[in-house]
């Protein structure tokens, strides 16, 4: 177990310092001065060049590698070129929105897609099946922007229950901050737990067409105790795998929610870093996310190990 | 199933109770697009910057006014040499920084001559190019003597570059500015929104609001959104053209479009052939209609200019004539070049919509002369880098929204590659000369030998798009310089 347990541990630490690499190298090389970014058109060379120096750019690459790698290690993740202040402080601000966002969205889309995907799996190939799977396939197909935006037109401009966009902080009051994240949050979760929906249904089904569904059956339990004592237990395995992406993907890719309710998350923060050159936010940021990805993959191998008997013994 | 439905209703009622508690009259929110990436607005050139410190939190020397004016501000009054060479500046006393330090002769000595100084981050360091020293006569008098006579010290000491900063706080106002002005600084929550607020131990004429709020909105859907949801009641600059109507046909809100600095030309490489015969330039120019490019990629805002200068300028004249679109003549003047057959060339385009839409439009009036443009999309960085600094494209499509900034074609190693020396000569008088006639005069003969030469092609004058809601009052209707100043904004009862 232990040997198992290293061996995972060693390989994600492997892991984070080849990303680190090739996510500083592949940075660096992008084009673009932030220095000459920030000051713009009517800059004299002299004071771009006494900003890159502030900045630490003037330095060797390996240097700067190097000491950034070092920072990381210390858990200091530099100082942002534009912001003018630490990363980790920008980051932190950043999570506080789009975790709970995260957490919100995968809660809701869960509760909504698994319902609808056990009920349309047990009533395979009737009529509401196909109603609900088709309701499905259309909220796969809407564009959450779309979809965000007629959610704003109606319950924040016409009905004005909500704001229609902007976070006020956790510290204005766990209310109103509250109140701004439910309108995203709905947009977000809609497309997922259409997703969500339909795998959940074909994993049912494909697990309700196994021998020991049909062994439980001839035992004489009904339809129902076998799809949820036996079918549902081994079908939540691809739902699972699903809703791990799922949330990777609702930590950093929803920038374009972002922008539509203008929330400062972990998506804007990133887009804006991008275009201003401030990349040692972006390296920041990247390595944040590759990390609780190497994170979670490494408690999923523990947890297999500790589920499957089989793995411990093999190493 | 009956105490479900009563938490239901009760959380519907405080949610429309909780949005119905409206803001004081003494606050507002105001929409702006892009977030600045600092607050110093003596170590960088964004706007964004200028949008919320200038003349709320930063005062300089001198400031603009709504016209475009050079008005007093720290400086109560001053008087110049008979050479020309010497001003001296009267400072307003008792005047604090908002950290409570005293203001005085010190302070604008400091401001400048950091301003100018070796390791100055300055973006705009040309506007201190003609200062020889500075002086510090008593704590309320500052002497400052130039190398030449410059026509534009005035106002140059009244950009937001220019602003006058305590060594004290200097080091750390990106973060937490600390100037002399009616606002103070309160809050910034990155990426979200930053307040300031009244000032109350002020110099001058103090503040109407007590609080501003500046949101950041980046998406134009977003903005139109929020503008109707009241969740903000000012745009000053507002980023969706097509949704101006809507505003203009709602009798909420009001809807101003003001003139800017922003002179939106189709640059091209003058020295790189074929763009180094005037005679492609003038075909290119005369290619564009005008009217067709500002209808279809601004929605119809926007005043054409003929010339590098803005139309609300006194000694603005209206060439629009010179380079009037003429497909025909522009395909003889191509044939008369050396090109019957038209040419293949690029066109690198900036991300905002005038020159995205705008590019597509003229790329496609080109086509009509025989000239393919292949459009090449780049990021801000990449323009810098590739367009502006190292000069490595045919053309390109930009507004420059620099007050005063006629003299970049004077420039060497500029991007246009235009090199003159009657030009040049025009604006080395220009800068010298401080009487108003003669400087008129000047400035139209310069405007002249642009339209003439077109070393680019003159498209439009970008337009400032202020949505507000109607009770407000003192928000600026043109934008001489990208500035918000709220000093004389109030609500209406």
């Amino acid at each position: 177990m232990l040997s198992y347990a290293t061996k995972r541990a060693l390989i994600a630490i492997f892991t984070l310092l080849v990303a680190s690499l090739v996510v500083f190298t592949m940075l660096e090389i992008v084009p673009g001065d932030p220095a000459r970014l920030m000051l713009g058109m009517n800059a004299t060379e002299d004071a771009v060049h006494n900003l890159q120096q502030q900045m630490g750019l003037n330095q060797p690459l390996a240097i700067r590698y190097f000491s950034w790698l070092g920072g990381l290690l210390t858990g200091d993740l530099g100082k942002s070129y534009t912001y003018s202040v630490p990363v980790f402080d920008l980051i932190k601000e950043r999570v506080a929105v789009s975790l709970p966002l995260a957490a919100i969205s995968l809660a809701l889309s869960t509760l909504i897609a698994l319902p609808v995907g056990i009920f349309a799996a047990s009533k395979r190939g009737e009529f509401s099946d196909t109603l609900a799977m088709g309701v499905a396939q259309m909220g796969v197909a809407i564009p959450n922007f779309w979809f965000a935006l007629l959610l704003v037109y109606v319950f924040a401009v016409t009905l004005r229950l909500v704001p229609a966009g902007g976070f006020p902080g956790w510290s204005a009051g766990f209310g109103v901050s509250l109140k701004s994240l439910i309108l995203p949050s709905i947009a977000l979760a809609l497309p997922q737990a259409a997703i969500l929906a339909r795998v959940t249904r074909s994993a049912l089904l494909e697990v309700l067409g196994e021998d020991y569904i049909r062994t439980a059956r001839a035992k004489g339990l009904s339809r129902r105790q076998v799809l949820y004592r036996h079918a549902l237990r081994n079908a939540l395995i691809p739902v699972l795998t699903i809703l791990g992406l799922q949330f990777a993907f609702l930590l950093a890719g929803t920038i374009i929610i972002e922008n539509v309710f203008y929330l400062p998350g972990l998506g804007r923060l990133v887009f804006q870093a991008i275009t201003q050159r401030d990349l040692i936010v972006v390296e920041g940021v990247v390595m944040l996310l590759i990390a609780t990805l190497i994170l979670v993959n490494l408690l999923v191998d523990l947890s297999y190990a500790a589920v499957d008997p089989r793995l411990r013994r093999r190493s | 199933m009956k105490s479900w439905k009563l938490v239901i209703a009760g959380v519907a009622v405080s949610l429309v109770m909780s949005s119905a508690s409206y803001a004081a009259k003494t606050d507002l929110v105001l929409g702006i697009v892009l977030e600045p990436p600092h607050l110093d607005p003596t170590a960088g050139a964004a706007a964004a910057i200028d949008e919320i410190v200038y003349a709320n939190i930063f005062e300089g020397l001198t400031r603009i006014g709504p016209k475009g004016d050079v008005l007093p501000a720290l400086a109560e009054s001053w008087t110049q040499s008979e050479d020309g060479k010497v001003y001296t500046f009267k400072l307003h006393k008792d005047v604090k920084f908002h950290d409570g330090t005293a203001f005085d002769a010190d302070d604008v000595k400091f401001s400048l001559d950091r301003a100018r100084g070796n390791t100055s981050t300055n973006a705009q360091k040309g506007l201190f190019a003609a200062i020889d020293t500075v002086d510090v006569v008593d704590p309320s008098t500052v002497r400052v003597t130039l190398k030449q006579p410059s026509g534009d010290f005035l106002y140059n000491m009244g950009w937001g570059d220019a602003v006058i900063v305590a060594p004290e706080s200097a080091g750390t106002n990106k973060d937490k500015p600390v100037g002399t002005g009616p606002f103070k600084f309160n809050s910034w929550a990155k990426g979200s929104q930053i307040v300031i607020a009244k000032n109350p131990d002020y110099w001058g004429k103090p503040a109407l609001l007590d609080k501003a709020t500046f949101r950041v909105i980046p998406d134009p859907a977003a903005a139109t959104a929020a503008l109707l949801a009241g969740d903000v009641q000012a745009f000053p600059v507002f980023p969706s053209y097509e949704s101006i109507p809507q505003f203009q046909a709602d009798p909420r809100f009001k809807v101003v479009i003001g003139t800017t600095e922003g002179e939106t030309v189709l640059g091209m490489n003058n020295k790189k052939p074929p763009f180094d015969n005037p005679k492609v330039r003038q075909a290119v120019a005369r290619a564009i209609d005008r009217k067709s490019l500002i209808d279809g990629a601004m929605f119809g805002f926007g005043m054409p200019i003929g010339s590098f200068f803005p139309p609300h300028h006194p000694a603005y004249i209206d060439l629009t004539a010179e380079t009037a679109y003429d497909p025909e003549l522009a395909k003889k003047l191509i044939a008369e070049a050396g090109h019957p057959d038209g040419f293949k060339t690029t066109l690198k385009l900036p991300p905002p919509t005038y020159a995205r839409r705008g590019g597509e439009i003229i790329a496609a009036e080109l086509r009509e002369i025989g000239i393919e443009a292949e459009i090449i999309p780049v990021e801000w960085a990449q323009w810098l880098d590739q367009v502006f600094k190292n000069k490595d494209y045919d053309m390109t499509i930009v507004s420059h929204t620099e007050p005063n900034d006629l003299n970049i074609f004077s420039r060497d190693d500029y991007y246009f590659n235009y090199d003159s020396p009657a030009f040049k000569d025009l604006i080395k008088q220009i800068d010298a000369t401080s009487n108003g006639a003669e400087r008129t005069g000047l400035y139209q003969q310069a405007q002249k030998l642009l339209a003439k030469d077109v070393p680019a092609a003159f498209l439009f004058q970008l337009p400032k798009t202020g949505i507000w809601d109607a009770k407000i009052k003192g928000l600026w209707e043109n934008g001489p310089i990208q500035a918000n100043d709220l000093t004389a904004v109030k609500w209406l009862d």
